[in-house]
């Protein structure tokens, strides 16, 4: 799994790809959170597009970071879901708890 | 447990770098057995998941502990009695798993953790889970599409 961040304005857009599974989903959390609790970004938006799986641990730091935001008083915002990313948040019913965009465009004049 | 007549045997360390590679594995495997692609990554789900489970729980996410994946086809039968499918059992020798927590969340509950669980259940037709001499065996069945489902999940029995 690769991630990285760029910023734009009070933006952080953060790029992740590869998979989201056990080995991976803790540098997710504490990118995520640190963007949010740390550096105290008012926008953070997760590009999803190059996500190849997610799983349970991967789904939980999504919704660790949606719940920082909201202590916080930031957004994050997903977009680009793949397929199989877009299934996984069906199956755990978070599909409507998040906010959640097609593209980078769309998350940005959110 | 018998260690022949099985299609796909992997040993494998409690280590949560290699879950890509047996997911790989599942993954191909389901697609040769003729699953429809949903049921392909949810079965691969369902492994992952509970494989994450025994790393996490079973072995306090202690590395270098063993794992096994014993894979192997069902024959089904033209009486019905046997159902085509595929079964899978992970074998551990870590801490055996509190039965009261293998019914996993609500999905009602917004918070971390506890959906491994559900994406097993929703997997597989048969989720059985035993321990015996220190050994902790999942046993997850998938049935091929047009089998006759005689029973629902044996959820934690």
């Amino acid at each position: 799994m690769q991630i990285s961040t760029r910023r734009l304005d009070k933006t952080a857009i953060i790029d992740i790809s590869g998979d989201i599974d056990l080995a991976h989903s803790t540098e997710v959390r504490r990118t995520v959170l640190a963007e949010l609790r740390v550096n105290k970004t008012p926008r953070v938006i997760l590009n999803l597009h190059d996500v190849n799986y997610i799983d349970s641990s991967g789904v939980a730091s999504l919704v660790e970071g949606l719940k920082a935001a909201r202590d916080v008083g930031s957004r994050l915002i997903l977009y680009g879901l793949s397929p199989i990313a877009h299934e996984v948040l069906r199956l755990s019913r978070l599909l409507k708890i998040f906010e959640i965009y097609d593209s980078e465009d769309l998350a940005l004049e959110a | 447990m018998k260690r022949t007549g099985w299609l796909l045997r992997l040993e494998l360390p409690s280590n949560p770098e290699i879950l890509c590679v047996v997911r790989s594995a599942v993954m191909r495997l389901a697609e040769e057995m003729g699953f429809a692609p949903e049921e392909c990554r949810g079965l691969t789900r369902a492994v992952d998941e509970a494989l994450a489970n025994i790393i996490r729980h079973a072995y306090d996410g202690r590395p270098g502990q063993p794992i096994e994946v014993l894979c192997r086809k069902l024959p089904g039968d033209s009486r019905g009695k046997q159902r085509a499918g595929l079964e899978i059992v992970l074998v551990d020798q870590g801490a055996a798993a509190d039965r009261k927590k293998l019914c996993g969340r609500s999905f009602e509950e917004i918070r971390p953790g506890g959906l491994g669980l559900h994406f097993i259940k929703d997997a597989v037709d048969v989720m059985q889970y035993s321990t015996r001499d220190q050994t902790n065996r999942l046993r997850l069945v998938k049935y091929l599409p047009g089998a006759n489902v005689e029973s629902k999940i044996a959820k934690g029995e």
